[in-house]
């Protein structure tokens, strides 16, 4: 489906997604014209879904983020959507991932400190519907974030 | 650092749009939010400079792309101390497909995403270069099989 041109457009654009189709079509040595036409079929093919602002947190005071790992009470008829439905209501919750394996469901949660952690640990999330057990890993420092695919 | 920018309602807003695309002029972002032109790249620009609108990333349908398969892994070192974490961390971050590495407290001490074309591909790197890595002790793997981003407490 991509051919070597939406190849090499997606390995430049990502490694620089602030790039707009001139700039990228001087690194192609191609019209900006051309590159703004494959960007548009590549988002209309759905594999460019967008571009993300990203929100640095911990500039906006939110210190604290933790990993969240549950399992639920697979069991009962609806729990994953009931839970899923209630963790996206939090407004610290910043990702949700569901899982085969061992965890069930992943969520990521920003907090100002610990005592803003403490008390959304208490009153938000163990108050989740059908949480079996719960386990959490506190964020020291990304090692390494790589965006770029080897497309 | 602690207290972060003191930001309004309206930045709130603003990050909101942009989060969601951060593709739009500012003067798009002034219709969303109700600003002019010229209010709203005031703003952005604030934020940017502030360091809170960090920058953009490309979201992309990995199934697409024939990345079929995404991993997170959790690992606890073996002989902490014998093995220096910053070895370990020099190693996995040479793996390509190790796609993100965050040093945790709790149960694990690291927690890597994985992306990989397929199951097959996925353990040919847990066993020839994870499984490989100096001071690896346990390991634990959980197949994504969805994901969504929440704007956050906006």
């Amino acid at each position: 489906m991509l051919d070597d041109l939406d190849r090499r457009l997606l390995r430049h654009w990502q490694a620089a997604p602030e790039m707009a189709a001139a700039e990228l079509g001087a690194l192609l040595e191609l019209p900006a014209a051309r590159v703004a036409r494959r960007i548009e079929k590549l988002r209309e093919a759905g594999i460019v879904r967008g571009v993300r602002g990203v929100i640095d947190w911990v500039a906006l005071g939110y210190s604290v983020e933790v990993s969240l790992r549950f399992q639920l009470e697979k069991s009962v008829p609806g729990a994953f959507d009931a839970f899923l439905a209630a963790a996206r209501d939090v407004p610290e919750v910043t990702q949700i991932q569901t899982f085969l394996g061992r965890v069930d469901v992943r969520l990521v949660a920003i907090a100002r400190d610990l005592a803003h952690w403490q008390t959304l640990y208490r009153d938000r999330i163990l108050a989740l519907p059908h949480i079996s057990e719960i386990e959490a890993l506190m964020h020291v420092a990304t090692v390494k974030t790589d965006q770029n695919l080897p497309i | 650092m602690n207290g972060g920018t003191e930001i309004d309602a309206t930045d709130r807003a603003i990050l909101r749009v942009v989060q969601a695309n951060a593709a739009l002029s500012a003067g798009a972002v002034g219709r969303a939010v109700g600003l002019s032109q010229p209010a709203a790249w005031r703003r952005m620009r604030r934020l940017r400079d502030a360091g809170i609108l960090r920058g953009r990333e490309l979201s992309l349908d990995l199934d697409k792309l024939g990345f079929g398969v995404t991993v997170f892994l959790g690992i606890k070192l073996a002989a902490k101390g014998r093995v220096g974490l910053d070895d370990f961390e020099r190693a996995v971050s040479a793996i390509p497909e190790v796609r993100q590495v965050e040093h945790v407290l709790g149960r694990y001490d690291y927690r890597l995403r994985v992306t990989a074309r397929d199951l097959a591909d996925f353990e040919r790197v847990l066993r020839r270069r994870i499984m490989a890595l100096p001071g690896m002790g346990e390991i634990e793997s959980n197949v994504m099989l969805s994901e969504e981003r929440l704007p956050g407490p906006l």
